[in-house]
């Protein structure tokens, strides 16, 4: 027998799109829908997965799947990822329309915004021409309410010819309804009759000469009526993931070519070239669109909008847009050092008593030395540094970010930098990676897909490890805190202009990087680009909280903590074993000694972060512990004490900035680099995000470093 | 109404347009196109980036930013009044 066509093509994209299951399932369902419409909040609720969602564009950047059960079937569900075509290009939109063209989905829900439902029926129309088997879900009903829009539901879906379900996602109403819809639609209890867009005469009749050859040539495998209207539209990367799909090349095909030339033919005689037929396409959808929009949506207020209007005019006008947007940074990070002291201590204390059990113990055991000193010297103060120092600011810090990002603050912040970037020849959308970047930099580079300019989504992967991530901001806070704060009545104050300083300082060497990179080894010019600027959405404090401490810190902290105990044994060890007389340590550092004295810095600071590769968080317990281990030991219970053993290894001012200075500027931490070599698919990408940051914070250290000792300073 | 034709980027703050032309190709064109971007569709500019560009405009109920790169591409007739 062998392997129909149909079938490999199926599994190859089965294989892409790796829908997995550990038990057998009965249907696979799609879930579309423009960015930002509560998508992946419905495929939460779905099925109890918990997806990150944020109220900004283009949120879910790879493809999440999940399984849930109604009735006594099993489905599993596909969170494609959001756009608000199948035709523009990007590598989502790419893969959203792949997946629903070849994927073979038993049912595609297409999630829209109720608030916008115009604009979201663009989508759902394209959809509906490639599969009969659709569900509208019109989400955020409640936002809608709120803004007195009301949506005739029961005649859209007539207007329509597909159930159409309304949800507030959120609350989880309308979920049971749409649970059960899916359920019979996959079924074929409900056979969806989509409306047929009607082109003009012309079209048609071109349309009417493809089909029936392609479904000839293609069997029934593919849509022909669609398969056609690509064909006549000549688009090359949907044709080319047509012809991967089937196997061969449709064009290839004689009689197709034949049928297509006779058609093109008789469309010129019509005066009409590839362009104005597709033109013809996106008018006669986006007509519907508005067609079935004033059927079904009634406006009773029609200022609806207003209060976004009048919040957007404050928060990106002149006077108030970058001092709001530098202001709600800084109070975050005041509100993160302030409030993560005193848990930061408490929790130090908890496990300074725990440490003093377990010496006891291995005391009154009688285990040898070395063991202790791996276990708990090693291991567990490493752990307990993390953990503590670690675990309050991000619990204080993930839920204000996420607040934010939930507000619908973030894309306005695109919206403020974008013309920085467009001089630097980069996309505008790198500042959302860039927000993204703050929480973690493997996060950022994924995130830069949403970027679809391939020169300009490089630039953005390689500039992201500017952005300190979490594990980076503890040292940036620690540092600034114990060596530039001092201590007083405006410390913290001075603490957080110190931060922001810094964030500033890697805003700006990602736009000068992002320029040089455009005028050296990724020429070019800015790509068109456009930005939603989404509605103002009530964020849902409870959710909040929980949704980012589970999804964000828990995450971080438990990527953390496994780095942290090996390495903390791998770094006992290195303090321990002596070759002629030295550590091996030691022995490492004095190599890096000149080297790391001609930028600011030390041998061992340096090993701190050669080690730190894995995750950035571990760099400062290994550098107390290296600087501890060859010295006296002391319990270090306190900034003092902490700032004490610094001063005592020769730590000064300059020394503190060009550790800062490092740590925004250096190769990126392993987890990142992965990710950037599977995301870039190329070792050359992945090594030049290697070298960028590292030469360029050598450089910056070492020209500061020379500058301040020759004018003396310190 | 005149003729007089603007493009999009200098429709002043506040003010309808209908579009009446693209002057854009490719896939810039498409993807004006797909924000619903056709001849007679009502255009309103709402607010400039502080540092200058992009602008948002309110675009068949949504909210979307343009550069002035592209918005230049949008012949526009200016409105008067709503």
């Amino acid at each position: 027998m062998g392997l129909t066509k149909q079938s490999t093509g199926h599994n190859a994209l089965k294989e892409m799109f790796q829908v997995k299951s550990d038990s057998p399932y009965d249907f696979i369902v799609a879930l579309a829908g423009n960015p930002n419409t509560g998508k992946s909040t419905v495929f939460n609720q779905l099925t109890g997965l918990n997806q990150h969602t944020g109220n900004w564009p283009g949120k879910t950047v790879t493809n999440a799947q999940g399984n849930f059960t109604y009735k006594d079937k099993k489905f599993i569900l596909v969170d494609l990822p959001g756009t608000y075509s199948l035709f523009a290009g990007s590598a989502e939109e790419e893969t959203a329309r792949d997946f629903i063209c070849f994927g073979k989905p038993s049912a595609v829900v297409v999630v829209a915004d109720a608030t916008c439902l115009e604009r979201n029926l663009n989508l759902v129309l394209q959809i509906m021409e490639i599969t009969d088997k659709v569900i509208l879900c019109v989400n955020l009903m409640d936002e809608a309410k709120r803004k007195k829009i009301n949506i005739d539901l029961s005649l859209l879906s007539r207007k329509l010819g597909v159930p159409v379900v309304g949800t507030s996602a959120r609350s989880g109403q309308g979920l049971e309804k749409l649970r059960e819809t899916i359920y019979k639609t996959a079924h074929g209890e409900i056979q969806p009759a989509p409306v047929k867009l009607e082109y003009s005469r012309e079209i048609e009749k071109a349309i009417e000469e493809l089909t029936y050859t392609i479904e000839a040539a293609a069997g029934i495998s593919i849509n022909s009526r669609w398969t056609a209207l690509r064909l006549l539209d000549g688009d090359p990367a949907i044709q080319k993931s047509i012809n991967d799909f089937l196997g061969f090349s449709l064009i290839e095909n004689k009689e197709i070519v034949q049928k297509l030339n006779k058609a093109r033919l008789m469309l010129k005689e019509n005066n009409m070239n590839t362009d104005s037929v597709k033109d013809q396409l996106v008018y006669t959808i986006v007509r519907k669109a508005e067609e079935l929009a004033e059927e079904t949506v009634t406006f009773h207020n029609k200022d609806y909008n207003q209060m976004d209007r009048k919040i957007d005019n404050i928060l990106t006008s002149k006077a108030f847009g970058f001092p709001i947007m530098l202001g709600l940074l800084g109070v975050i990070f005041w509100l993160t050092i302030q409030g993560a002291n005193y848990p930061s201590e408490v929790l130090a204390g908890v496990f300074a008593f725990i440490e003093r059990k377990l010496t006891d113990f291995f005391l009154s055991t009688g285990a040898p030395d070395w063991i202790y000193g791996i276990l708990v010297q090693g291991m567990y103060k490493t752990l307990a540094w993390v953990v503590s120092v670690m675990l309050p600011p991000m619990t204080i810090f993930f839920p204000l970010f996420t607040l934010l990002e939930d507000l619908g603050y973030l894309p306005r912040v695109a919206f403020n930098l974008d013309n920085f970037f467009k001089r630097a020849c980069a996309h505008g959308k790198q500042a959302l990676t860039m927000c993204m970047g703050f929480g973690c930099n493997a996060a950022g580079v994924i995130a830069c897909r949403i970027i679809d300019s391939p020169r300009e989504r490089l630039i953005a992967i390689i500039t992201n490890n500017f952005v300190p991530c979490n594990g980076r901001f503890p040292i940036l806070i620690t540092l600034s805190a114990i060596f530039i704060a001092g201590s007083g009545l405006f410390s913290s104050f001075f603490a957080v202009l110190v931060v922001l300083g810094v964030i500033v300082f890697g805003v700006l060497m990602t736009l000068f990087l992002s320029k040089l990179l455009s005028k050296t080894i990724l020429k070019g010019m800015p790509s068109s680009f456009t930005l939603e600027l989404p509605p103002y959405r009530k964020p849902q404090a409870g959710r909040i909280i929980i949704r980012s401490i589970l999804d964000r810190t828990l995450f971080v902290l438990g990527r953390a903590v496994m780095v942290a105990a090996p390495a903390g044994l791998v770094i006992w060890i290195m303090a321990n074993i002596s070759i002629e007389g030295m550590s091996l340590l030691s022995r490492c550092a004095s190599l890096l000694q000149p080297f790391g004295n001609a930028i600011g810095m030390d041998g061992y600071i340096l090993m701190a972060f050669i080690l730190g590769l894995p995750a950035n968080e571990i760099v400062i317990p290994i550098l107390i512990m290296s600087y501890m281990s060859t010295g006296v030991m002391m319990e270090l219970d306190s900034l003092d004490a902490l700032k004490n053993l610094l001063v005592n290894n020769g730590w000064t001012w300059l020394t503190a900035v060009n550790v800062m200075i490092f740590t925004l500027l250096h190769f990126p931490c392993g987890t990142t680099l992965l990710t950037i070599k599977k995301e870039t698919q190329s070792k050359k990408w992945s090594l030049v995000s290697f070298l960028v940051p590292t030469v360029s914070g050598i450089l910056v250290c070492f020209a500061l470093t020379q500058i301040v000792r020759l004018a003396g300073l310190v | 109404m005149n003729d007089r034709l603007i493009p999009l980027n200098l429709l002043p703050l506040g003010q309808f347009g209908r579009v009446r032309r693209l002057s854009a190709g490719g896939s810039k064109r498409r993807r004006l196109l797909d924000l619903g971007l056709i001849q007679g569709t009502q255009v309103e500019a709402l607010c400039k980036s502080p540092s200058g560009d992009p602008t948002a405009y309110q675009i068949r109920g949504a909210v979307i930013a343009l550069r002035s790169e592209e918005a230049s591409c949008i012949m526009m007739e200016a409105l008067k009044e709503e």
